[in-house]
C-alpha cells in the first residue's frame, strides 16, 4: 500500500503543498482533492514542494495538467520546487519544464510570486 | 533462465506491490540505481495502463507479471484478460494539447518507450493481451 500525503500551509495569499510518498495512480486522487479545496476557496498562488516525494508516475504527472489553465486564468500559477534529480528527470522527460516553472527551493518559488 | 511470477487483482492499490516485485528481482539481478528505478516506473506505467483501459476501473481483473532473465536481457511481461487495443493508435504526448484539453494520456506508453530498450505488444482480443518490457543486460 503506497503512502502518499499532503500538507498545506499559507504564506499570505501564496498556498504551499508539500508533498511526501509515493504518488501514482493510487494516491493521485489525494491530491486532486488538494487542488479542488484550494480552487473552490478562490486560491490561485500555488507552490508544490517536492521535496519529500520519493516517487511519481505520470498519473501523478496528470494532476497538474487538469488544474494549471483554470489556475492561470485566474491570474495564479502552479510553481513547482525542491524536486530531486530523479523525479525532476521525469518531468523533464515530458516535457514539463516548457510549461511549468521549476525552482531550486520553495523560497525561490514563493519570491516569484511577488516580482 | 530464471523466471519470477506474480499475480494480482487491478486494483491501483496494488501499484506498490507490483513496484516492489520488480524493485527486489531488479536489484537481485545486479541493475544500477537508475536502472531498477527506471524499471518501476516502466511497469507501473504499463499496469496503470491495464486498470485503466483493459478493466475498466473494474478491480476484479487479473495482471499476470512475470519476469524471465537470461544472460542477455531482463523482460517483464504484462498479461490481463481485459479490452484489447491497438498500442499503434496512441499518439505520441502533445503537451500543449494535454494543456488545452486539461487531461493526460498517451504519457505512460512514451515513458515506458522511453525507459526501456524495447517493448513490444501482443494481443489476442477476447483472449488476452501482453506487453513485454526488456532491459538489456550488459556484458561485464
Amino acid at each position: 500500500m503506497a503512502e502518499f500525503n499532503t500538507t498545506l500551509k499559507e504564506q499570505g495569499d501564496i498556498s504551499i503543498i508539500k508533498l511526501k510518498g509515493y504518488l501514482d495512480a493510487h494516491t493521485a486522487p489525494v491530491l486532486e482533492n488538494k487542488f479542488n479545496e484550494l480552487i473552490n476557496n478562490n486560491k490561485y498562488k500555488i507552490v508544490v514542494d517536492f521535496q519529500d516525494l520519493a516517487y511519481i508516475s505520470s498519473a501523478g504527472l496528470g494532476v497538474f495538467m487538469a488544474y494549471i489553465e483554470k489556475v492561470r486564468e485566474n491570474q495564479g500559477d502552479i510553481k513547482l520546487a525542491s524536486m530531486s534529480d530523479k523525479v525532476y528527470n521525469i518531468f523533464d522527460l515530458l516535457g514539463f519544464p516548457l510549461l511549468y516553472e521549476i525552482f531550486k527551493t520553495e523560497e525561490e518559488a514563493i519570491r516569484k510570486f511577488s516580482e | 533462465m530464471k523466471t519470477k511470477k506474480l499475480i494480482v487483482k487491478s486494483s491501483t492499490e496494488n501499484l506498490s506491490k507490483i513496484r516492489d516485485f520488480i524493485s527486489e528481482n531488479a536489484s537481485k539481478a545486479g541493475f544500477s540505481k537508475d536502472d531498477i528505478d527506471n524499471m518501476i516506473l516502466a511497469v507501473d506505467e504499463a499496469c496503470t495502463n491495464v486498470i485503466k483501459h483493459a478493466y475498466k476501473y473494474s478491480p476484479d481483473g487479473d495482471i499476470i507479471i512475470e519476469i524471465k532473465q537470461d544472460k542477455s536481457a531482463f523482460t517483464i511481461t504484462i498479461e490481463d484478460n481485459g479490452i484489447s487495443f491497438d498500442p499503434d493508435i496512441v499518439p505520441s504526448p502533445d503537451l500543449q494539447k494535454y494543456y488545452r484539453e486539461h487531461r493526460v494520456g498517451g504519457l505512460g506508453m512514451y515513458l515506458m518507450k522511453t525507459l526501456m530498450d524495447e517493448v513490444k505488444y501482443n494481443s489476442v482480443p477476447g483472449r488476452f493481451n501482453r506487453v513485454s518490457l526488456t532491459k538489456k543486460i550488459k556484458a561485464t
